[in-house]
């Protein structure tokens, strides 16, 4: 009870303390709430800590890049010293159309080259990839020493999900015969969504990166669930877009169904990609905003306010997290089962 | 719009690494973890199968120990029923044999005292005979030794005859 006391009091120093350091350094333009959460939002070279009078903390991330004119180049984006220096004839841009990115200047004008670079997403979506691997190949291995046993400890947290996402996701949509071929990938999509929502919302390095919230991640995402669903649509599946039973010849003829079931094809991941991208990022917008009060402000009443506002925000994004993670899957899946569907069974069309 | 513009760098590590992070999960993750799932669900299923079966087989001896009971009862009140019956036959037949046996030794009973006494009764007779002889021969010889005496006798005699 003691040390709790304790660990509380340090705490509230350090939170009273730190909008304070914040104000001092951002007093010379004036805090600005939009470009503050734009930067935190979007993607970087370098994994921005903290800065203390000044000083920049910062993580430097490799930045690999090729240029037409001037070929590969590798080098470590502190080289940019936070984006006042220019390197190799790279420098990171500030005007409208490439803000943030590497450009090359060639005659004077602002060039995009080909760029690898380890921004702080792919560092997180690397970091959050080894973290699945260990965690999931040790639960199989844990699996594999106690066979016939429930597992136990962290792995007794995971197989819930495991079987959730076998039984009311997988089994549930695409039918028994088929759910066996798609569970790798629904089990992937799932868990690298839910984990990297959650590392989303843990503020400081390795956290903190909106990755998920990304339209390239969810992009890739969708493109896979497309791909998937498209070669594993069977003869049902096509008919149902380009000569659908249950409807009139005169939609068909003039191939109005075919063209709108056409478009469904390619807006249904588009949707997927979509709706995660704009839900994550919605909720990294409010949770920084109410941040952005407290240095707004800079007065310890609405720091409290905005505290509390936070904490009942980064709750709701946990259930965001897991029900953003869920929804994805759970649509993949559903696209999957209408792909594989064997029997079609005619909708029932209410006598009215 | 930054935001909504996906980035190529971006695009392009997350297409590999998701590809193959995908490949991985499945050979050394996924794969084992739902076999063993699996295994462990039907090993499962199995085991309740079997105690059901067992409880089943179970029920099974129970009921037919119990017709076992029931017919091993029934045939016990059956034999008892039996046993008092033959016993009650047993006891009416002996029985029956005592009284016709009685009734035969009586009957020879009867006979051999039907006889002894016919035998007494002609033995008596045959001593009486003799012992009136005796009384009439000593009575006469008293009689006879007077000469009166003797003529009355005679007359007497002759009147018998006569009246015969």
């Amino acid at each position: 009870m003691d040390l709790l006391k304790r660990a509380v009091l340090i705490l509230l120093i350090f939170f009273a303390a730190m909008p304070l350091s914040a104000q001092e350094s951002e007093e010379g333009n004036g805090f600005q709430p939009g470009p503050f959460i734009m930067n935190h939002i979007g993607d970087a070279y370098e994994w921005h800590i903290t800065t203390i009078n000044d000083t920049h903390i910062s993580v430097p991330l490799p930045c690999i890049l090729y240029s037409e004119k001037s070929g590969f180049h590798f080098f470590s984006s502190s080289n940019f010293h936070h984006g006042h220096a220019e390197y190799e004839g790279f420098r990171i841009s500030e005007s409208e159309q490439y803000k943030g990115k590497i450009v090359e200047m060639i005659n004077g004008e602002e060039v995009r080259p080909w760029d690898f670079s380890i921004t702080k997403n792919v560092f997180a979506m690397l970091f959050s990839m080894v973290l699945l691997c260990i965690i999931f190949i040790g639960m199989a291995r844990n699996y594999r020493k106690n066979v016939g046993k429930a597992p136990h400890g962290f792995y007794n947290l995971v197989e819930p999900l495991v079987l959730f996402i076998r039984d009311d996701i997988a089994i549930a949509s695409i039918g028994k015969k088929h759910a066996d071929r798609y569970m790798p990938f629904l089990m992937t999509v799932f868990f690298f969504i839910f984990i990297n929502n959650l590392l989303g919302l843990i503020p400081i390095f390795p956290g903190g990166a909106n990755l998920t919230g990304n339209i390239a991640i969810t992009c890739v995402l969708a493109c896979f669930v497309f791909l998937i669903t498209t070669f594993s649509g069977k003869r049902e599946y096509w008919q149902d877009i380009f000569w659908p039973k249950t409807v009139p010849l005169w939609l068909k003829v003039p191939p109005i169904i075919p063209a709108v079931e056409l478009a469904g094809m390619f807006i249904k991941p588009v949707v997927l990609m979509v709706r995660l991208f704009a839900n994550i990022t919605a909720g990294h917008i409010i949770a920084l905003s109410f941040y952005s009060l407290i240095f707004l402000f800079g007065s310890y009443a609405v720091g409290a306010g905005a505290l509390v506002f936070t904490i009942f925000m980064s709750c709701l994004e946990l259930l965001v997290a897991f029900i953003q993670a869920y929804v994805f899957t759970l649509l993949s899946a559903i696209y999957f089962g209408m792909a594989v569907a064997e029997e079609h069974e005619p909708e029932k069309v209410p006598a009215a | 719009m930054n935001l909504v513009t996906p980035d190529f760098g971006l695009l392009f590590w997350m297409v590999l690494s998701f590809a193959i992070l995908l490949f991985i999960l499945k050979k050394f993750a996924w794969k084992p973890v739902l076999k063993m799932i699996k295994e462990r669900e039907e090993s499962i299923a199995k085991q309740l199968d079997s105690a059901k079966a067992a409880k089943e087989q179970m029920e099974q001896l129970t009921a037919e120990n119990e017709k076992i009971m029931r017919q091993a009862r029934a045939e016990r009140e059956e034999m008892l029923r039996d046993a008092k019956a033959t016993k009650d036959k047993i006891v009416a037949e002996a029985q029956d044999a005592a009284k016709i046996e009685a009734d035969k030794i009586i009957a020879a009973a009867r006979l051999e005292i039907q006889a002894e006494k016919d035998a007494a009764m002609a033995e008596l007779s045959e001593k009486v005979g003799q012992l009136s002889v005796e009384i009439a021969e000593k009575i006469l010889r008293r009689e006879l030794s007077n000469e009166t005496k003797q003529g009355d006798f005679m007359k007497k005699l002759v009147a018998d005859i006569s009246l015969n």
